[in-house]
């Protein structure tokens, strides 16, 4: 093999619908997606494109229903539990939401620790662990004892980034976690990213709803919509010069910090518009 | 559930466990109410427990002579109409009292807590028959179902409790299976997922926690109403003839009713004090938790402004030549505080100064905590509980907002001024059509008849660009989508023709091409009607696109503000350069990956 | 809404069967020698014997069950071991004395708690505290204990009304009110308490929500934000939670209609317990069932008219 790391073929993930005799709703409909060694692959889409749930099913978190998730050369899209926990040291993840990911009656040190106890790691071993941990992620090595809610929103994301590290992952999946940050945190969260990566070799899958968040930190970017991926390739050239036409809708749709380069972004979005509205747009 | 768990570090768990309940007992009784109550139960217990050696008298040593005696010298409570010790009878009635309530909370424990358990961990169809058993079970009075019971199986105390417990053990369960469906939503037990935990682990960890709480509240009401119930039947003359208790004793008195009132008095005081004692126990223990264990969702510790920049003056750009239009709001040395149950107040705004010219829209920018949505909503006077205009005046049109009266101000919202909110779905009233929301402001407001709104109505949504409007006007708002909603709110607010609009973040909670055609619409609005808008927003690319103007927030103050095109090209505070930093849209794509070293086979 | 109607129809008449089912298993399987409890330890084995045979107990309990069910259908529940009287009769013949309490004691505590529910969310500080005082009060004392009270009140102090003993409304009104008031205020306190608390609540928590900004934003007064938009979305929880208060006041009604001395159902109940008349139990359960059902079936009703979500749930 190369340096192919995760290798995703024809997924479909389709969730059983409430009641019986119903039609399963099918979040992704066969997509495929690879991810090197020490890769950043950028994941965008809008609210319901399903990217979400491609990182859950690399997770192990969604029904996969249909073709396969290879980690390492290994199918890893329908393992069972005992399995898949044996994997928690490979592929790690990052939620969204920095209120809701650590739980609140745990003290930061429980929190880092966890992944480490279920590796049998010895108590002094996981604690200077922990102490690693936090000086990795630049918070003060006192924060162990605190609980969450005493930190701000990038500071748990911070946490959960480190939570992430804990067992030297080589794939991290990111799942919009600056979208719920202000906008001086989440470029500092970003940074982190970056020299998360540069000094452990990790891989991100980075999800996120922003074309400006994903082509700062990607080196590859895909976009996905309804459930399927419409354009793929180079980071630069997916994000700068998008040649699907939803790609170029997104692309056009994100204001610009400059009222005159805006005004003509906004003008041939309009034309974009307008030369499309022949055919039926949403 | 799997023995590879690892016996060394389940200590470490019960541990964690253990100081969580210590502080939570610490808790309650730093609570005046809850140490009291506890107090009381535990002296009740002892009471029972004890029974034997603080009892005077035998309690079932019935005195010809002494009937009905009252309080005093031999007999401390005085005797009942057969001339038994009503203090013994009491004290030995609250074993078979706390020991029933004790086996019908366990009962009920055991059985609700357990199925609960696997039912919001493990999922659905256990779900569903768990919540038939339950409904099967609730559809009877507790009372009805212990009379059959007691048909067949006899008086005996302890079975008619096991009964009882069976009975409840939905209201365990219930409230258990809700607490674990909730939490297994969260993330943090997705990432537990992935960081390797086995499910035991996770259920021990992460969920029994949670449970702990709601179901000592829960147990300590069904505790009142097992002895609530045990004493009803005993009073109904169903219960052990052979044993005192205090529904029993209560009979006895109330028989004697007329002779000797007083007698009601001692039992009715045990039931009564020991029940209300358990229901403030649960409260305090309620309060106890909430006082501490919610997650204080939107604090921002590291929003504190540093000292220095308090004094800072504000960096106030030139105005362009040419004259503006008529002013249309004058913000002037604007205070926001909060009240705080000690009585203090908690300033979020300090003094802000701000305007507003017809046809123009100013747009209001800055991080969360800055206060730039508590000076939107102090405009319109529409500030949470608690909150009020400490200083400063809102001039608009020669009034001062931030003094009229209430009635004053109502007949200002709506008709002269407007507000479209951030989250559209959360901000239409789940229960009336769209059209119906959309009316009535227009007939209170307008005063317009019921046609005459639907008609302005229907045009507004085809304003805003709603395919069927029709279809819209009757809608419910659960049946239209987010990008709908925000149209209809925007209709909503520009329906009776205000002068000002206020919109908070009105595209954050779009999609970003949604928020593109949103954008749009407002810009056209405002234009046809020459309205002023105040937009309060985080993004640089909505204030860029929408704003002739802009004001930039800090901890409660503005920093910089001046035309959008001066502000942009040459931010001159050191915060509003910093978040020209921040931003990413002009920053350098990453480039592709270079192979290095780094990569070690797979 | 049709289906709607007839799926809740649906689901309430499986109920009853349900209860129905398990209610004459569990009451016939562990009936004892019944013979020998009606006609007493004199009685010849023979005549123990033809008493069961009579009752039809000698049959396996599957056919038993079948000969009740059949008539059950047609509304013949069987008849008292020992009175003989039919079961429909005696439970229909009392059923309208509880039907008066337990009605009179729910429309009471919609309306007071209602009331207490709006004030104390509206108005805050002390008429809030007083609310929330007496809620717990209310709350963890037994009614019958409250119905004790008022006894004790109203015939050894003040002697104003007749304190127990029952009066048909046929036979005089105004003496039926007074023979009710008592019993209805003692079953209410605590259903009051409880649904108040929940007015009180989801009032608060739905004054919270960000549409009630934004209605106040298009210029509507504070009594049309609460009354019109407020209250009707705070009424589903507490609509439900008079639901569960309905169940605990037919409970109530059996301990208050024997302090009271009102011949109502709880009345029958209470003695067939005590003398093991299994027919009169097992018609009093599938009584109350079936008022349950009907009662949780106009508040689906209700909920479905009050919010929309639900009609389709």
């Amino acid at each position: 093999m190369t340096d192919r790391l995760l290798g995703v073929e024809d997924l479909v993930v389709e969730y059983p619908a409430r009641g019986f005799g119903k039609k399963p709703f099918r979040a992704l409909s066969g997509l495929s997606l690879d991810i090197r060694l020490g890769e950043t692959v950028g994941l965008v889409g809008e609210s319901g494109s399903g990217k979400t749930t491609l990182g859950r099913a690399v997770l192990g978190l969604a029904p996969v229903t249909g073709g396969s998730i290879r980690y390492a050369g290994r199918d890893i899209s329908r393992l069972g539990r005992k399995e898949r926990r044996a994997l928690a040291s490979d592929i790690q993840v990052v939620f969204q939401d920095p209120y809701t990911s650590l739980n609140p009656a745990l003290t930061i040190e429980q929190i880092l620790t966890e992944p480490l106890t279920v590796r049998k790691v010895a108590r002094p071993e996981a604690a200077r662990r922990v102490r690693d941990l936090l000086d990795q992620v630049h918070l003060p090595a006192d924060a162990g004892s605190r609980l969450p809610r005493e930190f701000s929103g990038g500071q748990r994301q911070r946490i959960a980034i480190a939570r992430a590290l804990a067992l030297e992952p080589r794939l991290i999946v990111c799942d919009e976690p600056v979208s719920a940050l202000d906008l001086s945190t989440q470029a500092r969260v970003l940074d982190l990213f970056r020299e998360v990566q540069d000094s452990t070799g990790v891989a991100y899958l980075f999800i996120s709803h922003d074309l400006a968040v994903v082509r700062h930190l990607s080196h590859r970017v895909a976009v996905m919509y309804r459930g399927e991926i419409v354009e793929s390739g180079d980071g630069d050239q997916v994000t700068s010069r998008p040649q699907h036409p939803y790609t170029q809708r997104l692309f056009l749709a994100a204001p610009l910090p400059d009222p005159d380069l805006q005004e003509q972004r906004r003008a041939e979005r309009r034309r974009l518009a307008r030369a499309a509205a022949a055919p039926s747009v949403s | 559930m799997t023995t590879t768990a690892a016996p060394t570090d389940l200590p470490a768990v019960r541990t964690l466990e253990r100081t969580a309940r210590v502080s939570l007992v610490r808790r309650v009784l730093r609570s005046p109410v809850g140490a009291v109550s506890l107090v009381f139960l535990l002296l009740v217990v002892l009471a029972a427990v004890f029974a034997p050696l603080l009892a005077p008298q035998d309690p079932d040593f019935a005195s010809a002579r002494d009937v009905l005696a009252p309080p005093g010298g031999d007999h401390l409570l005085g005797t009942d109409g057969s001339g038994r010790d009503i203090l013994s009878r009491l004290l030995y009635a609250s074993r078979l009292s706390l020991s029933g309530a004790a086996t019908a909370v366990g009962v009920a424990a055991a059985i609700g807590i357990t199925a609960g358990l696997l039912a919001g961990y493990y999922g659905r169809w256990s779900e569903s028959v768990a919540s038939s058993v339950s409904s099967v079970f609730m559809a009877l009075p507790a009372i009805v179902v212990l009379l059959a019971a007691r048909t067949v199986l006899g008086p005996s105390p302890y079975t008619t409790m096991i009964v009882l417990g069976v009975l409840v053990s939905p209201a365990f369960y219930r409230v258990v299976s809700a607490a674990v469906a909730g939490v297994r939503q969260e993330l943090y037990v997705d990432a537990a997922r992935v960081s390797g935990l086995s499910d035991g682990r996770i259920i021990a960890r992460h969920i029994l926690t949670v449970v702990r709480a709601p179901a000592i509240i829960l147990a300590a009401g069904m505790a009142g109403i097992a002895i609530t119930l045990q004493a009803g039947l005993d009073f109904l003359g169903l219960g052990d003839p052979q044993r005192p208790s205090w529904g029993g004793m209560l009979s006895d008195a109330f028989a004697a009713i007329y002779r000797e009132p007083l007698t009601l008095l001692w039992p009715s005081l045990a039931i009564g004090l020991t029940c209300i004692a358990l229901v403030l126990l649960g409260s305090a223990v309620r309060d106890a938790l909430e006082r501490s264990g919610r997650p204080r969702r939107r604090r921002r510790r590291d929003a504190a402004p540093p000292a220095a920049s308090l004094a800072e003056s504000v960096v106030v750009h030139d105005e362009p030549t040419g004259a503006r239009a008529e002013e249309l709001l004058h913000v002037r040395d604007l205070a926001v505080g909060y009240d705080q149950p000690d009585g203090s107040t908690t300033e979020v705004v300090h003094g802000v100064e701000l305007s507003v010219h017809r046809g123009e829209i100013h747009g209001l920018i800055g991080e969360s905590g800055s206060g730039k949505t508590q000076t939107a909503f102090a405009v319109m006077r529409l500030l949470a509980a608690g909150g009020r205009i400490v200083r400063g005046s809102i001039e608009f049109e020669g009034a001062d907002l931030a003094t009229l009266s209430e009635k004053e101000m109502t007949r200002l919202r709506g008709r002269r001024i407007a507000y479209v909110p951030q989250e559209p779905m959360s901000n239409l009233d789940p229960v009336f059509t769209v059209g119906h929301q959309l009316t009535e402001p227009m007939r209170v407001a307008l005063g317009l008849s019921r046609t005459a709104a639907r008609t302005r109505a229907l045009d507004l949504l085809a304003r805003v660009g709603i395919p069927d409007p029709q279809r819209t006007f009757a809608a419910y708002p659960h049946q239209i989508s987010g990008g709908m909603a925000q149209r209809v709110l925007i209709a909503g607010a520009v329906s009776c023709g205000p002068d000002l609009l206020i919109a908070d973040e009105p595209t954050t909670a779009l999609d970003v091409t949604v928020q593109a055609e949103v954008l749009d619409l407002l810009r056209d609005l405002q234009r046809e009607s020459s309205m002023g808008v105040l937009l309060v927003t985080h993004n640089f690319g909505v204030v860029a696109d929408l704003c002739d103007r802009v004001s930039v927030m800090r901890a409660g103050r503005i920093v910089e503000t001046g035309p959008t095109r001066a502000v942009f090209a040459t931010p001159r505070h050191e915060y509003t350069r910093s978040l020209f930093d921040a931003v990413l849209e002009d920053t350098a794509p990453r480039g592709p990956l270079v192979p290095t070293t780094q990569g070690a086979q797979a | 809404m049709l289906w709607f109607v007839l799926r809740r129809l649906a689901a309430g008449v499986v109920l009853i069967v349900a209860i129905a089912v398990l209610a004459f298993f569990l009451l016939y399987a562990t009936g004892g020698d019944v013979g020998r409890r009606i006609l007493g330890p004199t009685a010849s084995a023979d005549t123990v014997a033809q008493k069961n045979t009579q009752l039809g107990l000698d049959k396996p309990a599957l056919s038993q069950f079948a000969d009740w069910a059949s008539g059950a259908v047609r509304g013949d529940f069987g008849r008292s071991w020992f009175t003989g009287q039919s079961v429909s009769d005696a439970v229909t013949g009392r059923l309208a004395v509880t039907l008066s309490l337990v009605i009179g004691a729910t429309v009471l505590t919609a309306v007071v708690a209602v009331v207490l529910g709006v004030l104390a969310a509206r108005r805050g500080g002390w008429v809030d505290t007083a609310v929330q005082f007496l809620s717990v009060l209310g709350f963890a004392v037994p009614g019958f204990l409250v119905a004790i009270l008022l006894v004790l009140v109203f015939a050894i102090n003040l002697d104003l009304v007749d304190p127990t003993g029952y009066t048909r409304f046929a036979d005089s009104p105004s003496g039926w009110l007074s023979s009710i008031l008592l019993p209805v205020i003692a079953l209410s306190i605590a259903s009051i308490v409880g649904v108040a608390q929940q007015v009180r609540g989801s009032m608060l928590d739905t004054l919270r929500l960000d549409y009630v900004r934004t209605l106040r934003s298009r210029g509507l007064s504070e009594r049309r934000v609460v009354y019109g938009h407020v209250l009707r979305n705070a009424a589903g929880p507490a609509l439900s939670i008079l639901g569960v208060q309905f169940v605990g006041l037919l409970g109530g009604a059996v301990l208050v209609e024997q302090i009271f001395a009102i011949p109502g159902i709880g009345q029958t109940a209470v003695s067939a317990t005590v003398g093991g008349d299994v027919p009169l139990v097992l018609g009093v359960v599938i009584a109350t069932a079936v008022l349950v059902v009907l009662l949780n079936l106009a508040v689906d009703l209700l909920q479905g008219w009050l919010n929309p979500k639900v009609r389709r749930a």
